[in-house]
């Protein structure tokens, strides 16, 4: 601890009080929005507009940028839910517990865009909405995973315990993660593999190469302002027997 | 390029517009839900802080 600067601490401290953190999120999200809307005006306009179409798909190809930055995501959140989960697990940490659950229906959502959006891209490009092959599998898997998760919380009143449960459904999730990432290289698939993320040289143009990963960084910024209106609601009914939250509701009157 | 030109996109318009569509629902209702919830939060609790004035 004593690496850290003592300001570091103090910030981490507060931000991990309710009250605090709720304080805090009203004065950064007119910021996030304005990044996300920058980010994703740019994306969409390098991605649909300026960038050339594709040799082999056409404009078909044009889907990658929603499809990959989704899939990206639906793994990042899993990670951040199963890490936070852990996190509460350990040290009870109530935002943890609440950073955790609150992430579990953006997951699902960005899981279910990436599965969506494929089917759309494989229709014209593979011939089929739908094969069972090991990357479209393991997607699937970690939707239910995440509606698990979903679902475990919402059938246990008690959200303390609720979150304990949670925690550990999510991290035995876990698992799904390097399947899902690898299922492309371990597996014969139809779905293709990577192309951003190889070792050696990504082997996608930089025309292309740009917009995506503006909207990869957009989805990020989008995740972080959905998930602080989820936590908000959250925060309000776990605490509202608390002062803090009393107040904010004489206040709303 | 034209407007149709773009909106037709080589022939793949269903298949692009729909995934884009989509997804800006799936996105917007993930903003919208939590929001609409909190003002409900704000009602419920307003109402009840009434009663036992």
């Amino acid at each position: 601890m004593f690496l850290i600067p003592n300001a570091v601490v103090r910030f981490f401290h507060r931000m991990a009080s309710p009250p605090h953190f709720y304080a805090f999120t009203d004065k950064v999200m007119p910021w996030l929005i304005i990044i996300f809307v920058l980010l994703t005006g740019f994306g969409l306009y390098g991605g649909l507009y300026l960038a050339p179409a594709d040799y082999q798909q056409g404009d078909s190809y044009r889907i990658i940028y929603i499809h990959v930055p989704s899939a990206w995501m639906s793994l990042f959140i899993y990670m951040v839910m199963a890490i936070s989960g852990a996190i509460g697990l350990v040290w009870r940490i109530k935002l943890a517990e609440i950073v955790a659950i609150s992430s579990a229906p953006i997951g699902a959502s960005f899981t279910f865009i990436a599965l969506f959006t494929g089917s759309l891209w494989g229709k014209p490009m593979w011939g089929t909405w739908w094969v069972w092959d090991a990357r479209l599998t393991s997607e699937l898997i970690l939707l239910f995973l995440y509606l698990g998760v979903i679902g475990l919380y919402g059938a246990i009143d008690d959200k303390r315990v609720a979150s304990k449960a949670v925690a550990i459904l999510a991290l035995v999730g876990v698992v799904n993660i390097p399947i899902i990432h690898y299922s492309v290289e371990w597996w014969n698939t139809l779905h293709q593999g990577p192309t951003v993320t190889k070792m050696d040289k990504p082997s996608i143009h930089i025309s292309m190469l740009i917009p995506l990963l503006l909207m990869a960084l957009s989805f990020k910024f989008y995740y972080l302002i959905a998930l602080i209106q989820r936590i908000r609601i959250e925060l309000l009914q776990r605490e509202r027997n608390a002062q803090w939250v009393k107040t904010k509701v004489l206040e709303q009157n | 390029m034209s407007l149709e030109q773009f909106l037709s996109m080589g022939g793949y318009g269903f298949y692009v517009w729909t995934s884009y569509g989509v997804t800006f629902l799936v996105l917007l209702a993930n903003i919208i839900i939590p929001i609409m919830q909190r003002k409900q939060f704000f009602v419920k609790a307003s109402k009840k802080q009434r009663q036992s004035l």
